[in-house]
């Protein structure tokens, strides 16, 4: 393995000289640690890289050069709603009033953030149609957690232990499935109808006494609302089981579709997609979860509550017994939330509407375009996003979704979602949002177009894609076979502080 | 819209290309009993005018004082440069290295994660990261059961209260059983966690205990015999949790030397906001023979078609995409800025700044426990500590919204968290980081002295002032008015640094 290429550098390891690096903090008094008894001390200290600030600033520098990210270019990642991240919200987040407070403050020092806090609440259980929201879990897969673990509170407060089963789609994300099983739930997937719509027969069938809830994830991973929703969810109640809404998909639906109204009893809500916060490499982001009247009881504490004289506070110790408890150490990841409750603020009623409309617009936009270009198997409009398929340009070429993604990095582009849904065979997720201008939108029409083209005349150029990238395609069975995580052959400094 | 692209000749080209006369007929699958009739939110409002109002709630929170808090989130010195290279937008606005051809940035910054956090805790393989210190937590204690095939884990009440809640709830959709060892009453070992309870709790032959889950420094700031606990563990065939603060590990003892098989954590120490609880950083490791058990992402080092050396996310049929409704956990995603930003700290700080920033809040917290003594408020018990203690103050919850009013805040109402343990009745938690400087100390110490003279002088006059006893007596938190009153705006002595 050599480090050569013109793009790629040392690790930071590899980087470390020893004396190089300081002035960062004051020096403690010699005897700092006299008072504490050797066996509770490390024997040697850490091997830490040492290296001055300018070299650490070119590291880190030239590695972001590495990413492609939504500032860099457009990145149609479907189910991710990779929309652009306003720079306001990185301004609110860094404030001092926010980014220094402690979550253990008394609540008379944190009027600003619990108000925030309380605000974003009203806002996102309006978004959503629902009675109540948290805003603990961190992520969107923390917070599917939340709400099947409500569920689960709320059949037991019951007496009703039996319903032991969770229904899932076949085209839901992966979470979906795990989530019910680490909440102590027995998954049954269930296939989807032909049109890409849920299958309502099959979920009447099993449908039962067994049935703790059924998880939707609408408008669904096809990119389509279902549109026998009303059938569905009558058949979800009338079973005794609850409505579990996966609102990965929500921009699409703002000011349209309230699921709270249409009959829901709980959903997620990704902040990182809908509401702009940034996807940061993979995270952080936030799921708060709404909940309807059933489930009111059963929300994480503590809750962020308004006192009758405008104050704010949060909910004490074991004041609302039936509460499933806390989800993370502290209120949530509120770093994240005041970028969100900026969005909604600079958005306003109109913007958020028209949020869906420009993101469910440009999506009928590229799939009309694309459509002579790929297969689209779902003829129907979509939502803010929609699946294509090179299944027939597989047949013809012998070239795959993967091909096709990876010749899309040439072009300069970030590739679709692929391999997702699961049902839909060679499938690209394509999922444009609201914010890519309409020459974007065309470019990548065009890269496609051209790749497909390529695909017939020089299919070799497609199969050893990319070319152009920092690095070429991964030896990914090696890395599995003999994993190599993290790097052992530290040279930082074990020698005592110098002075 | 604030940050759309299309002009309303942009939407008409659109429609006309699809096909369809309006936009309200691309929503037409959505039936029409489930419309709904609107968003009932208030006004779009300008950039200046949202400035303004963000500006206006971020001053009504008071970060001015003087400040003695830890208790799982703790104040430091975080170099500008670690938030200057955070705001590379290739970094914060790209997504999970799924393209791992255009994500070498974020794929090599996760490894170097992996590996620094593999040097502070002497651990083998550490997960991209989890959501914070207590879901990291709950996830070990989970990891115990899977690897063991065995329901009950010990959870010593030296854990965090609310990491120790957090585990509850997770532990709460499944059939596993969570019990918790007591600390020890009283003598030179009070407040550190009962090996003989736990010795006792090892004895029950139905219930084998999968994992036995241990904080060092624990929750009261105290340092616990960690590896007399690992060899207890280990003899019951349990494994063993260690929850572990970062900046300490530059100094104490690590989870690898005294034989912990898991070590979880909370990284927000190393250069992350405090942000009111997050987003923090979830920091999870293991020993090699565990790999194939842990939770969350892992990126390995491999090469590319070239042979040039390259990251990737691998082992990843541990994950929830691929294995569904068998995966190790639902987690999807991890917390990849802020291990970013951690691995920028420890880079900035190297090993002599980190063990600085160790032993500097160790110096101060020693003069701040002799300010205190001195004050009439001494520590609850007698062990050894790294930068934070328990101190018994009479009347505490009186005298810490009083400091309050004058510009400090005391550290941690102990009631107020652990509300059933009667022996933490009147007693504050207390921390000293490097920034807290000997002024702060002595400004804390006499102020507390004043105040405490200043009670046992009003109790023996057996009068209290009527707004100060309202101010004290009401339910803490109960509203802007507990800090209300003539002391209450910021002292010059609690300037933010």
């Amino acid at each position: 393995m050599t480090v050569a290429g013109d793009r790629l550098g040392p690790t930071i390891f590899e980087r470390s000289r020893p004396g190089r690096g300081g002035g960062k903090v004051p020096h403690p008094p010699k005897d700092a640690l006299a008072r504490i008894p050797a066996g509770y001390l490390r024997a040697e200290g850490p091997r830490l890289p040492e290296v001055s600030e300018p070299e650490l600033t070119r590291h880190y520098v030239n590695l972001s050069q590495l990413n492609y990210a939504v500032d860099t270019g457009f990145y149609p990642l479907g189910s991710c709603t990779m929309k652009y991240n306003p720079k306001i919200d990185e301004w609110a987040a860094r404030l001092t009033g926010f980014a220094a407070l402690h979550p253990l403050v008394p609540d008379a020092l944190s009027q600003g953030t619990l108000q925030l806090l309380w605000e974003l609440e009203a806002a996102l259980a309006e978004i959503g149609g629902m009675k109540a929201v948290t805003l603990q879990p961190a992520a969107g897969a923390q917070g599917e957690l939340t709400g099947i673990l409500m569920v689960r509170a709320y059949h037991r407060s019951r007496g009703d232990a039996d319903r032991t089963e969770v229904l899932v789609p076949d085209s839901a994300h992966g979470t979906n499935p795990a989530t019910a099983s680490m909440a102590g739930f027995r998954t049954v997937s269930i296939p989807s109808a032909p049109d890409g719509g849920v299958d309502v027969e099959a979920f009447r069938s099993a449908l039962g006494p067994r049935t703790a809830a059924v998880m939707i994830t609408n408008p669904s991973t096809l990119g389509l609302f279902e549109a026998r929703l009303c059938e569905l969810l009558d058949a979800v109640h009338e079973a005794g089981a609850l409505a579990y809404m996966d609102g990965a998909n929500l921009n699409a639906i703002m000011g349209r579709f309230k699921p709270g109204e249409a009959g829901f009893d709980v959903m997620h809500i990704n902040v990182h997609k809908t509401f702009s916060t940034p996807h940061g490499g993979g995270g952080p982001g936030a799921g708060p979860v709404g909940v309807g009247e059933k489930l009111l009881p059963f929300l994480p504490s503590p809750r962020v509550l308004r006192s009758l004289d405008g104050s704010y506070r949060l909910e004490e110790p074991g004041e609302r017994p039936a509460s499933i408890g806390r989800v993370r150490a502290f209120v949530g990841n509120t770093g994240v939330l005041v970028r969100a409750y900026a969005y909604i603020r600079a958005h306003g009623a109109a913007g958020l509407c028209e949020v869906s409309e420009d993101a469910v617009l440009a999506a009928n936009y590229l799939k009309a375009r694309l459509s002579d270009v790929l297969d689209v198997p779902f003829s129907r409009p979509c939502m803010h996003e929609f699946v294509a398929s090179s299944a027939t340009l597989k047949l013809q070429t012998g070239i795959r979704t993967l091909d096709v993604a990876k010749r899309l990095i040439d072009y300069g582009f970030h590739p679709p979602t692929v391999y997702f849904p699961l049902t839909v065979e060679e499938a690209l997720l394509i999922e444009p949002t609201e914010t890519e201008s309409i020459e974007t939108l065309d470019a990548f029409v065009e890269a496609l177009r051209g790749i497909v083209a390529e695909a017939h005349t020089d299919p070799e150029i497609l199969q050893s894609a990319p070319h152009g990238s920092p690095v070429r395609r991964l030896d990914e069975t090696m890395a599995a076979r003999q994993p190599n995580l993290r790097w052992k052959a530290m040279t930082g400094s074990l020698a005592p502080c110098p002075d | 819209m604030a940050y759309g692209s299309h002009t309303t000749e942009d939407r008409a080209r659109m429609l006309r290309t699809i096909g369809v006369g309006s936009v309200d007929d691309l929503f037409a699958d959505i039936p029409a009993s489930l419309r709904s009739s609107g968003l009932d939110l208030p006004a779009p409002e300008s950039e200046a005018e949202l400035s303004t109002r963000l500006l206006r709630l971020a001053e009504r929170n008071r970060v001015d004082l003087i400040s003695f808090l830890g208790a799982g989130a703790y104040r430091h010195f975080t170099p500008p440069v670690v938030d200057q290279l955070l705001l590379r937008g290739e970094f914060y606005t790209a997504y999970t290295p799924y393209q791992p051809e255009i994500s070498q940035g974020t794929l090599q910054t996760i490894y170097e994660y992996q590996s620094l956090m593999a040097e502070l805790t002497g651990l083998d393989v550490v997960s991209a990261s989890h959501y914070d210190g207590a879901t990291a937590t709950a996830e070990a204690a989970l990891m115990t059961c899977r690897a063991t095939r065995r329901e009950r884990v010990l959870v010593s009440a030296g854990v965090h209260p609310h990491y120790r809640e957090t585990l509850r709830t997770y532990f709460g959709g499944t059939s596993l059983v969570a019990d918790e060892i007591p600390l020890v009453t009283d003598g030179p070992a009070a407040g550190t966690t009962d090996m003989i309870a736990l010795e006792r709790m090892f004895a029950d032959p139905e219930l084998p205990v999968a994992g036995v889950v241990v904080a060092n420094p624990s929750f009261l700031g105290l340092l616990e015999p960690m590896a007399e606990i690992g060899r207890l563990a280990h003899g019951a065939g349990a494994l063993f949790v260690s929850v572990v603060e970062p900046v300490s590990l530059a100094v104490l003892a690590t989870p690898g030397e005294y034989g912990a098989d898991i070590a979880a954590g909370d990284g927000q120490p190393l250069g992350i906001p405090l942000a009111y609880g997050g987003p923090y950083l979830g920091i999870l490791a293991c020993r090699e023979a565990l790999v194939r058990g842990i939770p969350g992402r892992l990126v390995g080092m491999t090469a590319d078609v070239d042979g040039r050396r390259a990251f990737v996310m691998t082992l990843r049929a541990r994950e929830q995409d691929i294995r569904r409704e068998k995966a190790s956990s639902n987690i999807c995603t991890n917390q990849a800025l802020c291990a970013l930003a951690a691995s920028i700290y420890l880079a900035a700080l190297g090993p002599h700044g980190l063990r600085d920033v160790a032993a500097l809040g160790a110096a101060r917290a020693a003069e701040l426990e002799t300010a205190l003594a001195a004050a009439g408020a001494p520590r609850l018990h007698s062990g050894p500590y790294l930068n934070e203690f328990a101190v018994r103050v009479p009347n505490a919850k009186a005298i810490h919204s009083r400091l309050i009013g004058r510009g400090i805040l005391a550290g941690l109402l102990l009631a107020r968290v652990l509300p059933d343990d009667p022996s933490l009745a009147d007693s504050l938690l207390v921390c000293a980081t490097e920034v807290t400087t000997p002024e702060d100390i002595g400004v804390f110490g006499a102020a507390l002295g004043e105040e405490l003279i200043g009670a046992a002088g009003r109790a023996g006059a057996g009068r209290v002032r009527a707004g100060r006893g309202r101010a004290a007596g009401r339910q803490h938190g109960s509203g802007p008015s507990d800090v209300a009153g003539p002391g209450s705006t910021a002292q010059p002595g609690g300037a933010a640094r």
